[in-house]
């Protein structure tokens, strides 16, 4: 049982990795438009950048 | 003179030489017009940011500072096909924006409790039934008090605040008995987890709040689009005016910018933005969005003007003043005021609801701890029974019963072009048994039509049409519209209060009053209609009658029959002319009309109205109904409707039928159902549950079950609003 020690401050700082994630998230503005959100993530590419191509 | 458009009002500065401006964009719905959008304003070059909202139909704009003009913007948007208006944030709404980003930021931190102390607890759970160690269980309770302790603090805090507010108020509200429920929880589960008990309710305390926190900002977040909506409508409306910046300069200024004392001016067909009184000029206004009325008025020197009035024939030049100089506004705004004083408080369904749950569940956990000591049991385990009875009745589900319905249904409803402007307003809706229309840009549509185009040959309206492009005035628009014209005659002239002519083929062609034509023998037989404004055509010696009104909306009959169909009362409140309301009540079979009715005879037949019980649906547009859509139980107004009566209107309808009404009804009918049969699952939840937490063998388990199972069903069940049907009958 001695892996508990390991195991439970691993899987907390997970969680808190993940919650410290959503709150960046959450400040980046990410949930602000989440219509929008949902059909850029099914819209073409930009378009790549016309640029001189060496060779 | 010399034209310029001034943007300074909407402009902020984002940081170091970067300026930014936010539009309203009308007709943005996909991801192709969001790609479009995107791409033609970032191919501007200086521009750092173009970034469609797609949620709030808008459109983030930043730009390096001074290189560009935000008219720009607006011209590439006309462009790709999209109108856009600059775009104020009212600090209403960014306080709901900021309230709906606390709760999801408390919704993610139960969450992320929740999720862990529930890692924690199975192992428990499953060790209590085999060979876990009391020391185990001991340090996983702690780790679980570890993880619920500071975050129930932080997420309670919604809660815990309105809970605080009420208590200080001396009142309650449903926070109190939340509140209690999960400090007592809490507390209970420290000091049995130092005895080293083999239950804690940890995990049952923070999910609740996890389920509650969801009710709460689904509820916020249908305000804050509530919110979003109204502010695009105010953009939408480009509220501007062109203001005299020097002796022969003119600014298109936003509305907000003006004040009194300025001077604007005002070009035939164009709608006043401000209230005032002409100074110079002499016109027609047609007032109709103010007084219902449709006969023009006659504005010179000295007429005042009220903001939504539309300009017909001349040039004018209007003095603004303060809104209480205007006499016939100032007395709609008292009368408005009075009305949303004597609004009575609506209980909400779920304020009715909480309102007799505190006191029975409080009721019932005292007499469970009093009936187990009295049975014989240790005032411990009887607190602990007790406290299990608070958990396990806790209203997650009745938390969630309303506003999980609320934004499923409000969602349906916006698809079929209904906007909700108050949460309560589906509850309301769904009891209306009495309609009352408005005729004037309710019942007809806010746009002129020529109503005997068929009898005119083709050829000739489309002639008509053609020349009418050259005239600003509304009739003229109304022709040119109906007659499909693109191509203006080259040539035409406009003579001010007379019409347009023009020569083509050395034909001479005439545009405007019957007498301007040559054409008044004719004008007897066309007056049938008392709405109908009469102009005339002349080809040659060929004279030609047109009748241009407003029409009724497409689909009024329908809806009229469908809301009879459903036992709705009916009737027509107009302060137009007898004459005009009659013929509009009898196209559509309405017996129950008055005309000539001033906003506080409305407010009157309202009140009678409410006194025999009915509850009144207010369907109205003008600045006259505003006092009216306050007093009624539930208002609704067109997208077209003047602000006062828009800002106070319950529901705004978009679009030219007329059947969003009975899709409205319908909806909250079938919305307030579901809300209905939410309570009672949630009550039946309570029945089933009780008596087991009273036995006291509730075990953490069980309360976690019922908890989740009852709130999922809930949920599942709302979900069901979500098939409102866009058929009128």
């Amino acid at each position: 049982m001695e892996i508990l020690v390991i195991l439970v401050p691993l899987a907390l700082m997970l969680g808190g990795a993940g919650l410290v994630a959503f709150l960046w998230s959450l400040r980046s503005g990410q949930y602000d438009d989440l219509d929008g959100a949902a059909w850029r993530a099914i819209a073409d590419d930009e378009p790549p950048q016309e640029a001189p191509v060496e060779r | 003179m010399h034209v310029t458009r001034d943007f300074s009002h909407y402009i902020r500065s984002a940081g170091e030489g970067i300026q930014h401006i936010d539009l309203a964009v009308e007709g943005v719905h996909c991801a192709g017009c969001m790609a479009k959008i995107e791409r033609g304003l970032s191919a501007i070059p200086d521009v750092t940011l173009a970034r469609v909202n797609l949620t709030d139909r808008r459109v983030a704009l930043e730009w390096k500072a001074g290189t560009l003009d935000p008219g720009r913007f607006i011209d590439r948007l006309q462009e790709l096909g999209y109108k856009a208006y600059p775009f104020e944030t009212e600090s209403a709404e960014e306080a709901e924006v900021a309230e709906s980003r606390f709760l999801l930021r408390c919704l993610g931190v139960a969450a992320f409790a929740t999720m862990n102390v529930m890692m924690l607890s199975i192992p428990v759970w499953s060790g209590n039934v085999s060979d876990m160690l009391p020391e185990q269980r001991d340090f996983f309770h702690w780790l679980s008090a570890l993880i619920a302790l500071p975050a129930a603090a932080y997420a309670g805090q919604p809660f815990f605040r309105s809970a605080w507010r009420a208590l200080s108020a001396k009142t309650t509200n449903m926070d109190v008995p939340i509140s209690i429920g999960v400090i007592l929880a809490l507390g209970m589960s420290v000091v049995e987890t130092i005895h080293h008990a083999e239950h804690a309710y940890f995990d049952a305390a923070i999910m609740l709040l996890t389920f509650l926190l969801v009710g709460r900002f689904l509820d916020q977040n249908m305000r804050r689009r509530t919110r979003a909506v109204a502010g695009n409508l105010a953009a939408l409306k480009a509220e501007t005016a062109a203001k005299f910046v020097g002796p022969d300069e003119i600014s298109q200024v936003p509305v907000a910018a003006i004040h009194a004392g300025d001077i604007v001016l005002l070009r035939p067909g164009e709608r006043c933005a401000v209230d005032g009184t002409v100074i110079e000029g002499r016109s027609e206004i047609d007032q109709s969005l103010i007084t219902g009325e449709t006969l023009y008025v006659t504005a010179e020197q000295g007429t005042p003007v009220y903001a939504g009035s539309m300009n017909i024939s001349g040039t004018l030049r209007v003095r603004v003043s303060a809104a209480s100089e205007a006499t016939l506004l100032a007395e709609i705004t008292r009368l408005l005021d009075n009305a949303l004083q004597a609004r009575s408080r609506y209980m909400r369904l779920a304020d009715r609801a909480s309102r007799l749950y505190a006191p029975v569940v409080h009721a019932t956990a005292l007499l469970t701890i009093l009936g187990w000591v009295i049975a014989g049991a240790s005032w411990h385990d009887a607190i602990v029974t007790g406290v299990a009875v608070l958990i396990i009745t806790c209203p997650c589900a009745l938390g969630l019963a309303i506003p999980t319905v609320q934004t499923v249904a409000s969602g349906a409803m916006f698809k079929s072009g209904v906007l909700l402007n108050s949460g309560d307003a589906i509850e309301r809706l769904a009891e209306a048994d009495h309609v009352i229309f408005d005729k004037t840009g309710t019942l007809t549509l806010p746009d002129l039509e020529v109503m005997n185009a068929a009898d005119i040959p083709a050829d000739i309206f489309e002639l008509a049409g053609r020349l009418a492009l050259s005239s600003h005035h509304p009739v003229a628009a109304a022709v040119a519209q109906a007659a499909d014209a693109k191509s203006p005659i080259v040539g035409a002239v406009e003579e001010p209060g007379q019409g347009v002519r023009a020569t083509v083929d050395g034909v001479e062609l005439r545009l405007g009053r019957p007498s301007f034509c040559g054409a008044e023998a004719l004008v007897g037989e066309a007056t049938l209609d008392p709405e109908a404004s009469i102009v005339a055509f002349s080809k040659g010696s060929a004279r030609f009658i047109l009748s241009v009104r407003q029409g009724l909306r497409p689909d009024a009959q329908a809806v009229v029959a469908a809301l009879k169909a459903r036992n709705i009362g009916l009737e027509i409140l107009s302060g137009d002319r007898e004459p005009a309301v009659k013929a509009a009540a009898h196209a559509l079979a309405i017996p129950e009309w008055r005309a000539g009715v001033t906003p506080a005879d409305k407010i009157a037949r309202i009140e009678e109205l409410k006194q025999r019980g009915a509850k009144v649906l207010m369907v109205g547009d003008g600045m006259n109904d505003a006092p009216s859509l306050a007093a009624a139980h539930v208002s609704m107004s067109p997208i077209s409707a003047a602000h006062l009566s828009q800002a106070t209107a319950d529901l705004v309808f978009l679009g030219r039928p007329l059947a969003p009404v009975v899709a409205a009804i319908d909806a909250s009918r079938k919305a307030l159902h579901l809300m209905r049969q939410n309570l009672w699952l949630a009550i039946g939840y309570n029945v089933l549950a009780v008596p087991v937490a009273i036995s006291g063998i509730v075990t953490p388990l069980i309360a976690a079950a019922a908890m989740s199972g009852s709130s999922i069903l809930v949920m599942l069940n709302s979900l069901r609003a979500r098939s409102a049907s866009r058929e009128i009958v």
